[in-house]
Order: C-alpha cells, then structure tokens, then sequence
C-alpha cells in the first residue's frame, strides 16, 4: 500500500485516502461491510469484557454460595441487559465467522450471494438474541 | 541481471511465515468453540430450573472440564490472533503497538490459568 502511495506521488497523482466520515455518512455500506466491521468491533468488546465473563463464570460454579451469588448479579436488569448485549455480540461474531468458514471453502463467493448470506448472519444472529432474550427475561 | 524467480519481478516478499499458522489456527480454535456454543446454548435454552447441582455437575465431569479448558485455550488463541489484527490496523507507531501486543500476550496467558484455576476448584 505505501509502495503504491510512492509509486502516485512520484508520478504528481493527488492521494485522497478514505476518511472517516466517508465510510460513516457518505458511503452506503452494503450488508458484507456491515457484517464485517461489526465482527471486528463484537471481536473486540467480547475481548474487554473478558475479565467480567471469567468473574461471572468463576462465581457460577465455585460453591453454593457463590452461585447465589452470581444469581444476584445476573437477576438485576442492568446486568441482564449488559449480558444480552454481550450475547449479540457474541451470537453475530458466531454467525459471520461459519460465514467465513464457507467462503474459506469457496462457497458463496460471487457478490450475490456474499451479500444474501450476510443478510443471513444479521437475521440468524438477531433471531438468536432475541430468543436468548425471551429466555433471559423468564418468557419460557 | 535479472535472476530467473517464478514470484515475479514486482513482488516482494516480506513476514516472517506465520500468517497461514495464525490463519489456520483461528479457523481450528472456531470450529472447537462452535460445538461448545452449540452445547451451551441449546442447554441453556431448553433447561428449566437453573440450580448449583446441575450446572456445577456439567463443569464436574472430567471430559467437560477438559472439552472447557481445550474451547477456553483455543479461545485466548484466536483472541490473540484477532486482537494483534487489530492493533496493526490502527496502532500505527510501533513502541505503543509492541507495548499493546506484549500486554494482550500477557493478559491472555493470565486468563488461561484464571480459567484452570476456576474449572478446578469443583
């Protein structure tokens, strides 16, 4: 990319990266862009939360009492809501990483079709938080 | 003066080799975590009355607590794979990259043996 950057100027061509604001407000992402920065960025918060999953897991199932424990913590809404918004997170970096494990073989490569299966991981995923969610909040 | 190569005359051919291990390696550690997922959610989503007994006798059996520590290990290594991507996306001086990329290595290994210390204390 730098090369290429050299190669431009070396020749007088005027470089205008992509800003921001670009790809935020000007652009309109497609549903592969879509899946694709939110994996990353599910990617990333799941890796912050680490530590709070790790505690909340220790407290689950060290003892009696620090389950009870546990089922303080996760009964209250605030928390329950956190958790359901991990859950997406977690249940969409799921969704679009078996998406890449087909495209890894091939499959569903042609732009069509990479954009119906990213339209899939978004739906899939969203069905699946929201059953976690009906499950979360007690509906059945 | 120029030697005969089969790459080409234009490309250049940098790293250190470890971008098909790390690639491969977050593919294996997902499938691994998949069929954890899958087990995880479909108990929680079909169980009723969550007690201590139930859930700590899952983690209790030997071959689960292995299958857990297996999933957690591959995890931290597609973490690390997955986080370094990110760092070198963004983080463009190399000091607070590398200090960024020691600290992950660090904190994931500390992870690892938190999630022995939990899987073995029931």
């Amino acid at each position: 990319m730098s090369e290429a950057v050299k190669n431009a100027q070396k020749r007088g061509q005027p470089i205008r990266n992509v800003s921001i604001t670009d790809i935020t407000m000007n652009y309109k992402q497609p549903p592969s862009a879509i899946v694709s920065i939110l994996h990353r960025i599910s990617g990333f918060v799941l890796f912050l939360f680490l530590p709070f999953l790790l505690y909340l897991f220790e407290q689950s199932i060290r003892s009696e009492i620090s389950f009870a424990h546990f089922a303080g913590i996760v009964s209250h809404p605030f928390a329950k809501i956190v958790l359901l918004g991990l859950s997406w997170g977690y249940l969409h970096h799921f969704c679009a990483g078996i998406r890449h494990l087909f495209m890894d073989n091939h499959m569903a490569l042609d732009k069509d079709a990479a954009q119906r299966t990213a339209r899939y991981v978004l739906i899939v995923s969203l069905v699946l938080t929201l059953l976690v969610a009906l499950k979360l909040f007690g509906v059945f | 003066m120029a030697t005969p190569n089969n790459i080409g005359q234009r490309r250049l051919v940098v790293g250190a080799h470890y971008g098909m291990r790390d690639w491969l390696a977050q593919r294996v550690t997902a499938i691994v975590m998949v069929v954890f997922t899958v087990i995880l959610l479909v108990s929680f989503l079909t169980g009723q009355n969550f007690t201590y007994e139930g859930w700590a006798g899952l983690f209790a059996r030997q071959w689960f607590k292995l299958f857990t520590m297996v999933t957690f290990f591959g995890l931290f290594y597609h973490v690390w794979v997955g986080i370094r991507d990110i760092w070198m996306d963004y983080v463009k001086p190399v000091g607070i990259r590398l200090t960024l990329q020691i600290a992950t290595v660090l904190w994931l290994l500390a992870c690892a043996a938190w999630t022995v210390q939990i899987l073995w204390s029931v």
